[in-house]
């Protein structure tokens, strides 16, 4: 009976497809030549030349980026994206569900050019909880494809669109709740390019700002929920560039070479926050604002990135050296993660840049070190101890593990200014390792941790005069821990700190 | 709630036409009894009587009675498991998967078993687990043959609506949050086996933290249009604060939402590894 009933529905159905097809075929030559002779004034919405051939788009993972599409006519283009929702860090020690287009955060890079018939297959993973779908800001058409393309788990959609504008544009889930489906990842980049194509540069990279809200505080061990109130209320736990804290420094740092322009595909999937994009020791060259074609600015040193919006921002690196890309939003920087890096390798150039030419004592006010604080010191030191003595907890919690929580802290916290090797910046940061200042005086650093310190300080024998803010979202432990890590880290060999004398150090002052 | 009832069993009288007319016949409409005014009715075996009330649908919509009614019935306490399921096929070996329909069943059926029916191994660590990747089809027939129905979605979401302690527990914040986190982990390989989690105040198991179920009505709950053709009640679903029944972010029922999307993405031949089913039955 099956079979019988199948080949029914075949033998009515190919027909039908076969006079769809013939019918597509006659739209779209009757098409051309009418839309070519009537391009719309003003705009670059125009159907295009004969859509010709087929092709599977070439996909990627941020930061890369697919290369220029050379050909010089539009084609029929296979985008095949797959939903995945998958455990993955977003930051050390802190794991998250994401919701993904491909697998990572941000989903994949589409390519294609302007006039080509996108030909989009979402599929949703077999494993999936959620049902999902896509809406690309590239379509023209209601829902953006949202609404063609719902997926059940373990199934496929597809649907088709022509790419009429060019310009980078933003997709993502519109599955209800819509800004959960955003806030757990389910965002990317599609680039469509002018039928002229970019004019060419260097390097080109793909990065794509977001946020994440998590039941635990910023930094809070262990595997992660979303927190729909704290998202209602627009209060991120963490703000990242590519899914992650720390997704694009050390050795995954974005990377250029002294003389080469460089072209950043920028995304804001939000799901609530605006970016203020800036390129610390950078000026954008050209930025195509919003995402848009033309260059509508040139010389910009932060350019506003809405959520669910883009900007395509150049810029030739003069100057070897690393580049900090920020939220100037600074604090989601400093304190919420909101920080990649962009490592540009090549010979000096001293007129552009000359370093640090001078570097001399400046006698400002500055409050005397007094008899009071040592004397405060020296009792407090003394009940720490008694405390440790007291509590077998703390005895039992060996150096050891303290030293290997400290590093996952360190590296969140405090590596960006003091360097992963703790060697610092120069003039700038002072080093941790083998530092005398440090090692001098635990109360002292603790202190430092906990309240920041300005002014100068002379470590190893080289004057340092500059901020460091408090830490001021880290527990009593994670500072312990941190302390311990640095004492006992780069050749510095010292004692460990404990979270009482955290303690004891905050509230000695409040 | 007739009214809602009807345009679903039309719209599967439609398919089921087409495609299987032996089908039909085995169709009964749903009637609904007054409860009796004195005293708890006896539930059959493995059930729960649940008072009738009143179910507040999540979008207002025209032609939708809101709030609903939801007359007395009764509800299974557990999910449908594989051994259950097991036994349906050895009696209905037309819903084996190497004869059932395609039409009735997409290719992913009974996946799991890997045969007709599961391998010793398979059977004991499945046994106790509710049945999985079965369709909607296959949902109704199953209980067809118990002499029960699926519930309706009303019926579904106002029994699901309870928390441990109390009938409604939507506005007890913790317990909303411990509901969304299961949403928010990564799913299992399979559900857990029944009675897992903690009955709610109706005396039903496993609605939360398991899996998805079907309900009969499962497209054309709020949208007299069924889903796929109707753009705009679709699009209104997709972004779906401005179809809101409450305007206050703090009272989205964010869990039913998302239960409501999933769903509208589903077709009666669609099966899937966390969704499973169990029935209702009409007071006597």
């Amino acid at each position: 009976m099956t079979r019988s009933t199948l080949s029914w529905r075949s033998r009515r159905v190919v027909p039908l497809l076969r006079l769809g097809l013939v019918l597509c075929i006659g739209l779209v030559i009757v098409a051309t030549p009418t839309t070519a002779q009537t391009p719309k004034p003003g705009g670059t919405p125009v159907a295009s030349a004969e859509v010709m051939g087929q092709e599977t788009a070439v996909l990627t993972d941020a930061p890369l980026v697919p290369p220029p599409i050379s050909r010089d006519h539009p084609t029929k283009v296979i985008v095949n994206v797959e939903v995945r929702e998958v455990v993955q860090r977003l930051a050390d020690g802190v794991d998250y569900t994401f919701w993904t287009f491909g697998g990572r955060v941000p989903g994949k890079f589409i390519r294609v050019k302007q006039g080509d018939v996108v030909e989009l297959h979402l599929n949703n993973h077999p494993h999936s909880k959620m049902p999902h779908n896509i809406d690309l800001h590239a379509v023209t058409g209601p829902g953006g494809g949202a609404t063609s393309t719902f997926t059940a788990p373990g199934h496929s959609s597809q649907f088709s669109f022509t790419a009429l504008n060019p310009g980078l544009y933003v997709y993502h889930c519109a599955t209800a709740p819509v800004g959960m489906h955003v806030a757990n990842g389910m965002y990317g980049l599609i680039l469509v390019e002018p039928r002229e194509g970019l004019p060419p540069v260097d390097r080109e990279y793909y990065v794509m700002q977001s946020e994440f809200y998590t039941r635990g505080r910023h930094g809070e061990e262990g595997l992660q929920s979303f927190d729909m109130e704290k998202a209602i209320d627009e209060r991120p736990t963490y703000v990242v560039f590519n899914g992650s804290v720390n997704a694009l420094v050390g050795d995954n740092a974005l990377k250029a070479n002294v003389g080469e322009t460089v072209r950043l595909f920028i995304g804001n999937g939000g799901p609530n926050l605006v970016s203020s994009f800036h390129v610390i020791g950078e000026i954008f060259d050209r930025v195509y604002a919003e995402g848009g074609t033309a260059v509508r600015q040139e010389n910009v040193q932060t350019t506003l990135i809405p959520a669910g919006g883009s900007a395509i921002v150049e810029f030739k690196v003069e100057v070897p050296g690393t580049y900090i890309l920020v939220d100037h939003s600074i604090l989601r920087t400093f304190n919420k993660g909101a920080l990649a890096m962009l490592k540009v390798d090549g010979p000096e150039n001293k007129l552009v840049y000359s370093g640090k030419e001078v570097d001399e004592t400046y006698l400002g006010e500055r409050a005397p070190e007094g008899q009071v604080a040592a004397q405060r010191i020296a009792t407090l030191e003394k009940r720490v101890e008694e405390t440790i003595k007291q509590t077998p907890a703390i005895v039992t919690m060996t150096k050891e593990i303290q030293i290997e929580k400290g590093k996952l802290v360190f590296m969140q916290t405090c590596a960006v200014c003091h360097q992963t090797n703790g060697q610092g910046l120069p003039q700038v940061f002072p080093p941790l390792a083998g530092s005398d200042f440090l090692m001098a005086d635990k109360a002292r650093s603790i202190r430092i941790v906990l309240r920041g310190t300005s002014g100068p300080i002379t470590v190893n024998g080289t004057t340092y005069d500059s901020v460091m803010p408090p830490v001021v979202q880290l527990t009593d432990e994670q500072v312990a821990h941190v302390l311990t890590y640095v004492r006992n880290s780069w050749g510095n060999t010292g004692d460990a700190v404990s979270p009482d004398e955290v303690r004891l150090g905050r509230e000695d002052h409040q | 709630m007739k009214i809602i009832n009807r345009q679903s069993w039309v719209g599967m009288v439609f398919l089921v036409t087409l495609e299987c007319c032996s089908f039909l016949s085995a169709m009964v409409w749903p009637s609904w009894a007054a409860p009796a005014e004195d005293g708890v009715p006896e539930p059959p075996s493995g059930m729960q009587y649940i008072v009738g009330g009143v179910y507040a649908p999540l979008f207002k919509e025209a032609g939708v009675e809101q709030p609903t009614p939801v007359a007395p019935f009764y509800l299974d306490i557990y999910p449908v498991t594989n051994a259950q399921y097991a036994a349906f096929i050895k009696a209905n070996p037309r819903w084996r998967r190497s004869q059932v329909s395609p039409l009735l069943a997409d290719v992913a059926y009974l996946r799991h078993w890997q045969a007709d029916t599961p391998s010793p191994e398979a059977a004991t660590a499945v046994a106790q687990r509710p049945v999985t990747y079965v369709s909607w089809f296959a949902a109704h027939a199953y209980c067809r043959w118990q002499q029960k129905r699926l519930p309706s979605t009303a019926e579904w979401e106002y029994v699901a609506l309870a928390s441990a302690t109390a009938p409604d527990g939507s506005k007890e914040a913790a317990y909303q949050t411990r509901l969304l986190e299961w949403y928010a982990l990564p799913a299992a390989a399979m559900p857990p086996p029944i009675g897992s989690g903690q009955k709610n105040y109706w005396g039903i198991s496993d609605l939360h933290g398991s899996m998805w179920e079907w309900v009969a009505d499962f497209q054309t709950a709020f949208s007299p249009g069924a889903s796929r053709g109707d753009a705009e009640a679709e699009r209104d679903r997709f972004c779906s604060s401005g179809a809101l029944g409450v305007s206050e972010p703090e009272l989205v029922n964010y869990p039913a939402l998302m239960r409501d999307a999933y769903r509208r993405s589903l077709r009666g031949t669609y099966t899937v590894h966390n969704l499973g089913f169990r029935c209702a039955k009409d007071l006597p």
